[in-house]
């Protein structure tokens, strides 16, 4: 029962991902494109003599492949311009636009048949207008014959049903019918494509006309970069739902530095403990075991029944999720000791505090940084998941609120902004490691 | 109160997870008089690193005793200096730093143990690189290091394991006439650990020979070369008639020991 029910899971999983086979044999056809492109730049620029240009074998010497910045650029850059393709973005010139939804006006014409097979023609004309400005219908001739010349204005995006018959001397209660739009004929249940976009006849006999949406995304899909731009500038001036960026990502940063130092403050000695003696070892191992590979995510609803949703609730996950780390950080650090280092310390006449403070504590800072690294990292995603299920500020907040007003740009923005952060993040730390343990992976 | 180091009626079995045990060491007993210079050569496995472990106190032998100067070795201490192979120096600190341990550890005053620190990179030619971290420095020049640092403590004795075996054959020689030279200006009693046939008999006044299962004596010499090797080009000194002799006598013994491993655990196999 519950295989079957996953094995369906899994079917239309790999049908969906089908469909973006294409696009992505594309995307990897455009890196290609770029490689070669690039190669040749390079060959047309001064060649370089350094040691890894001057390398005959390449593939699969590890230490050639570094980082090709020219391509890193690229990248980013390529996101940009797709994303601002596919957004209709100001900042790009309109022909890198992938074409887009149908704005203004247009006409198709429908042919009417009545009973008795006598037909008419009538001209349809369709506004297309964008989100939030109707526009005033203009006036039309009516034209001759039975059918009658009918106006519709249409949001870009929506589809709407023209009842075509409301002006016509026949209606579909007297067996009036559509045959053909544009001159092509047509049946119940069948689309024709128009110049305004895509016309079917329902099964009622209605005419349901969706405007072309051309390949652009719907700014409630995916806002155009300037659009989140500007929404950065204006809420980080004005704030969202009165709390200005500022205090949402003061919050979520204070929660993740104080949850860290807490965190941290308890498992380092911890794991000193667990390092140095083997009787502490034993008796927190099955605890630190146990509790490492539980997501800190999973605890979140039992922090939520003990601690309810305030500062207090998420502080304790993050302190949970940074404690586990760094107390396996500092054990590591204080048994990776050598044992020719400690010897050393004894014969020169160190005391055991001394052996303490002047070798152990030093020996385990490397790997102690290592695990702040990693927790700094799982706090933060900790914190925006726990804003996400229930906190009144914080970055997180911002976004589950701004997706419950669908301002797709605000979300995006929070998201770029988390993102950076969690890099900034580690970057920092990387910094103080380089600064503060410069001798890691020296010993 | 007698000086010097008694090494008396040392022996040392290792009890074993399965059940079993090796003799490491059998009743090995030796007499160092302060100041001498002995060297130590022995198939590996037959407990050379044992032995040194226990004069240095790192571990409580199974039976005998180690004596230095009268009194019974209970523990490391810095009367016992010790110089590892590699990787024994604190990365986190200078070479100033590192060799300033030991004056620190007993809370010397700074100026006081800067003039040590100071004296002592003189003689090993380390001046230069005194504010320089150890991971900055080559494998001989944290050999040089490691030697300050043993000898910034005035230990009574140096105990050595293999102090040189990582470093290539040029450096190698230089440390050699180092070691040589240090031993003749503090008058250091020493014990050093080599593989090399050669480098123990340049750097033994005495040089020990030991055999495996159980770890013992096989053989003592009492040699010139050392006395010989001082401010003197070691390379002259190789080639001292007696000293092809001795290494080839020394080389051969070693060289039966091998074999008959070899055969035992042959055996052991089929
Ligand atoms: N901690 C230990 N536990 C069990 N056996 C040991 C231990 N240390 C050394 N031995 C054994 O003692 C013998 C001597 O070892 P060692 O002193 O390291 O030899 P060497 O330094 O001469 O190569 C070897 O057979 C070794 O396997
Ligand atoms: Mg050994």
């Amino acid at each position: 029962m519950i295989i079957q029910d996953l094995l369906s899971e899994v079917a239309a999983v790999f049908t969906s991902l089908a469909t973006a086979v294409p696009a992505l044999a594309l995307y990897v056809g455009i890196i290609l494109l770029f490689f070669v492109v690039w190669s040749f730049v390079r060959r047309m620029l001064t060649p370089k003599s350094d040691y890894t240009s001057l390398k005959t074998v390449t593939f699969g010497d590890e230490s050639t492949v570094v980082s090709n910045t020219a391509a890193s650029i690229i990248s980013v850059v390529f996101i940009f311009a797709l994303w601002g393709a596919f957004t209709g973005s100001k900042l790009m010139p309109g022909f890198l636009h992938v074409p887009g939804p149908f704005v203004g006006e247009g006409e198709f014409t429908y042919t009417l048949e009545a009973e008795d097979g006598s037909q008419d023609e009538a001209t349809v004309t369709v506004l297309v207008h964008e989100a939030g400005s109707a526009p005033d219908l203009p006036e039309i001739e009516e034209g001759d014959g039975a059918a009658k010349n009918d106006v519709i204005a249409v949001q870009s995006y929506r589809s709407k049903l023209l009842l075509w018959d409301g002006n016509d001397e026949i209606t579909r209660e007297e067996g009036a019918k559509i045959v053909a739009i544009d001159g092509g004929p047509i049946g119940r249940g069948v689309a024709a494509s128009t110049a305004v976009g895509r016309v079917a006849l329902t099964d009622k006999g209605t005419l349901n006309i969706q405007p072309d949406t051309g390949m652009q995304m719907e700014s409630i899909w995916l806002p155009s970069p300037e659009s989140v731009w500007e929404k950065l500038v204006t809420i980080s001036r004005d704030g969202y739902q009165n709390v200005t960026l500022a205090e949402h990502l003061s919050y979520s940063l204070f929660r993740v530095i104080v949850g860290f130092l807490l965190g941290a403050a308890v498992g380092i000695p911890l794991g000193y403990a667990m390092g140095l003696s083997d009787w502490f070892r034993g008796w927190f191992d099955p605890i630190v075991e146990f509790m490492r590979p539980v997501p800190p995510l999973a605890l979140i609803p039992l922090v939520i029944i003990w601690a309810g949703i305030g500062e207090q609730g998420k502080i304790i996950l993050l302190f949970l999720a940074a404690l586990w780390i760094m107390a396996i950080g500092a054990r590591s650090g204080v048994s990776g000791v050598k044992i020719s280092k400690i010897h050393a310390a004894y014969s020169l006449g160190a005391s055991k505090t001394q052996i303490m403070r002047h070798v152990i504590i030093p020996n385990s800072l490397p790997e102690i940084f290592t695990a702040a690294r990693v927790a700094m990292g799982v706090c933060w995603g900790t914190v925006v998941a726990a804003e996400l299920v229930a906190a009144e500020k914080g970055i997180g907040k911002m976004i589950v609120a701004a997706s419950k007003f669908q301002d797709t740009d605000i979300v995006i923005m929070g998201i770029v902004l988390i993102g950076i952060i969690g890099f900034g993040i580690d970057v920092l730390m990387r910094m103080m490691e380089k600064t503060l343990v410069p001798w890691k992976g020296k010993g | 109160m007698s000086s010097g180091l008694q090494i008396d009626n040392i022996s040392m079995r290792f009890d074993l997870p399965n059940g079993g045990s090796v003799q490491a060491l059998k009743d090995v007993s030796l007499d160092l008089k302060a100041g001498e210079l002995m060297s130590v050569l022995g198939p590996s496995g037959c407990g050379k690193t044992t032995l040194l472990n226990i004069v240095a106190g790192f571990l409580a032998p199974t039976g005998g005793k180690i004596v230095l100067n009268g009194h019974d070795v209970q523990g490391p201490d810095a009367e016992r200096g010790m110089v590892f192979q590699q990787g024994a120096l604190f990365e986190w600190m200078s070479v100033r730093d590192n060799v300033r341990f030991g004056p620190d550890m007993k809370g010397m005053a700074k100026s006081e143990s800067s003039q040590i620190v100071d004296h002592l990179l003189d003689v090993v030619g380390l001046q230069d690189f005194k504010e320089k971290m150890v991971y900055e420095l080559s494998g001989g020049m944290q050999q040089r290091v490691a030697l300050a640092r043993c000898l910034a403590n005035e230990p009574d004795v140096i105990l050595m394991d293999e102090p040189l075996g990582a470093l290539d054959a040029l450096t190698r020689e230089k440390m050699q006439s180092l070691v040589l030279k240090l031993w003749k200006e503090t008058g250091k009693t020493i014990i050093l650990i080599t593989h090399s046939v050669e480098e123990a008999l340049l750097l033994g006044e005495r040089l020990l020979v030991m055999a495996p299962r159980p770890g013992r004596i096989h053989k003592e010499y009492r040699l010139p070369f050392a006395d010989l090797g001082v401010g003197q080009d070691l390379r002259e000194v190789k080639k001292h008639p007696e000293f092809g002799e001795r290494r080839e006598e020394i080389l051969g013994m070693i060289w039966d020991m091998e074999e008959e491993i070899m055969g035992r655990s042959e055996g052991a196999d089929a």
